[in-house]
């Protein structure tokens, strides 16, 4: 948008009038502002402000300071395994698949339906989610039950589906399309001719995925996972149905904090552990942003 | 391109396919299974599970109040955000990134987090206002925002509204009939969209609901599902394929548009100030 000339032309074009309209033209945005404020970001403060008054109300750090003991640190690894873990995976697949679309004809039917697919599926989690799992690998599941009876048995060692690892599964069933979405723009980018001139100079394939594509794709890939890393550390619908026992990742552990019908309740702590969340996901996103920007610049 | 090179694409291409193809709509097609099984492996196929979603007065009051909060938050989103982006699109351009930044801020601010703080405003609300689940879609319009945004505002970048509005003001116009007869018509692709998303993202919305303790249909499938999985899972198939269903319809709403951007690309505009945009615009649909 042509943003840096049009206030200038604004302003030349009514001196006279400037005050006035200034007010009025405020109170068209007033309700976008107003909602916002309310409803975005008092939350917001109220979860920044929360995380460091005590019980009474009193500015403290011993909400923050409890983040250090064992059984916190805990949630925060399991859920930087199980992001980390559905993130390179999603990736790796992700890109698999996009390079599968990217090489074909870009104006085919096929990558119509895959990219459709992908935004479908890559918006698909929670309950659902979880009971197609279970419909397919659970304890009487339609694969599970299929490979039983020919002797394959998937759970050798009890039920793995409802744990951190079968949440993982779980979670690249919305990260590869996730991938593909945000992966393909950069596929596209890469430019037939490179090859060509590889292959001219006497470059084999290794030679150009080494030398060329790989270290053009490098940044746009590890962005990507970086995203990707954020959508799962901020799942929690999903990871909510599958697993019942609280407190192995960290939005099951703030739930549990917030709502406890033990009455060991302590909102104190919920908030200071959604703000570390906010923190960390503000982040992860930030450097996704500054990756894309790197890689916006010789994609066009 | 050597030829043992494209066979071995095309092996690669076809196996990535199959494989993809197999892991997304397995679970589906174990979804539709199990919702159809009978009480023993050897009963027949039943459509018990189905018709039990009708007996269930908790899931019909919640397929309803989800249905609702799909339809007012998608309203409420559109009256919220088409004035506000089209005003500062006109008249406070140097907003424009404020309103954005705003818009998209939800993005990186995980639900769950998020409901923490909604929590003391929501208990206020019920106290005082109403206590009705339908005052979820306040809050659904948050989660909603980023989404429809981004849907409005490739619809806008595509028109020149400044041009057009200020036509349609030098005729008489107010700025009511502007919004709603020049404006809207032209941007109704994007609008549907906007609308679309809004849907989907409520009908799956599950952390809020449940958090705030309203039982909306994520919830409620959930809950039946403790008790009697087939039903649930017949729900959550019908959900799902209603979901589909509109993002699918999405998915080819964009087409008309791009056929529209090409058609004005043809045609050369003497110093248009749009032009760059519908460049990149362009540049995005490819």
């Amino acid at each position: 948008m042509t943003l840096a000339g049009s206030p200038a032309i604004e302003s030349t074009a009514r001196p006279i009038r400037g005050g006035r309209r200034l007010s009025l033209n405020w109170l068209g945005v007033a309700p976008f502002f107003a909602y916002v404020g309310l409803f975005l970001l008092l939350p917001t403060a109220i979860l920044a402000v929360g995380a460091f008054v005590d019980k009474d109300g009193h500015p403290a750090l011993s909400n923050v300071t409890a983040i250090g003991q064992p059984y916190l640190l805990r949630t925060f690894v399991g859920s930087t395994i199980v992001s980390l873990i559905s993130a390179l995976v999603g990736a790796i697949f992700g890109a698999l698949l996009a390079y599968a679309v990217a090489t074909g004809n870009p104006r085919g039917v096929l990558r119509r339906v895959v990219t459709s697919a992908a935004g479908v599926f890559a918006q698909f989690g929670g309950v659902t989610l979880v009971f197609a799992f279970i419909a397919t690998i659970g304890p009487v599941g339609l694969v599970r039950v299929f490979l039983q009876d020919r002797g394959v048995d998937i759970f050798p060692s009890g039920v793995w589906l409802y744990e951190p690892s079968g949440l993982t599964l779980i979670y690249t069933y919305f990260q590869i399309p996730l991938m593909v979405l945000v992966f393909l723009p950069a596929l596209d980018g890469v430019r037939p001719q490179w090859r060509e001139a590889t292959e001219s100079l006497g470059g084999t394939t290794w030679h150009y995925w080494r030398y060329v594509a790989g270290p053009l794709l490098a940044p746009s890939f590890l962005g990507c996972t970086l995203l990707l890393f954020a959508n799962a550390f901020s799942a929690y619908a999903t990871a909510a149905v599958l697993i019942t026992q609280g407190g192995v990742l960290v939005p099951l552990q703030i739930s549990a904090l917030f709502t406890s019908e033990t009455g060991q309740a302590q909102p104190g702590l919920a908030k200071a552990l959604a703000l570390s969340m906010v923190a960390i996901v503000t982040i992860v996103t930030v450097l996704y942003a500054l990756l894309q920007r790197r890689t916006s610049r010789w994609l066009r | 391109m050597s030829r043992s090179r494209r066979t071995r694409l095309q092996v690669f291409r076809g196996v990535v396919f199959l494989a993809m193809g197999a892991f997304f709509l397995v679970p589906i097609a174990a979804m539709f299974e199990f919702s159809t099984r009978g009480n023993s492996v050897t009963a027949p196929r039943t459509m018990e599970a189905w018709t039990n979603i009708l007996k269930t007065p908790d899931l019909i009051d919640a397929i309803t109040a989800s249905l609702e909060l799909a339809a007012i938050t998608s309203i409420a989103m559109l009256v919220l955000l088409i004035p506000t982006m089209v005003w500062v699109r006109l008249r406070l351009p140097a907003l424009n990134r404020i309103v954005e930044f705003l818009s998209l801020l939800p993005l990186t601010i995980p639900a769950i987090a998020l409901v923490v703080g909604i929590f003391p405003i929501n208990r206020w609300m019920r106290i005082n206002i109403s206590d009705s689940i339908l005052m979820l879609s306040i809050f659904y319009l948050i989660l909603v925002m980023p989404y429809s945004y981004r849907a409005l505002d490739a619809g806008l970048a595509a028109i020149d509204i400044k041009t057009l509005s200020e036509a349609a003001r030098s005729l008489g116009a107010g700025w009511g009939t502007v919004m709603v007869r020049v404006i809207v018509p032209n941007m109704s692709s994007a609008i549907l969209n906007a609308s679309l998303l809004s849907v989907a993202v409520v009908l799956g919305e599950y952390t809020f609901a449940n958090l705030l303790t309203y039982e909306n249909l994520q919830v409620a499938i959930a809950y039946v599902g403790l008790t009697s999985a087939g039903t649930s899972i017949a729900v959550a198939v019908a959900s799902l394929l209603f979901a589909f269903v509109l993002l699918l319809i999405l998915s080819f709403v964009g087409r008309p548009r791009e056929r529209v951007a090409r058609a004005e690309e043809a045609i050369p505009v003497p110093e248009s100030p749009i032009l760059p945009v519908r460049k990149s615009f362009i540049g995005v649909q490819k």
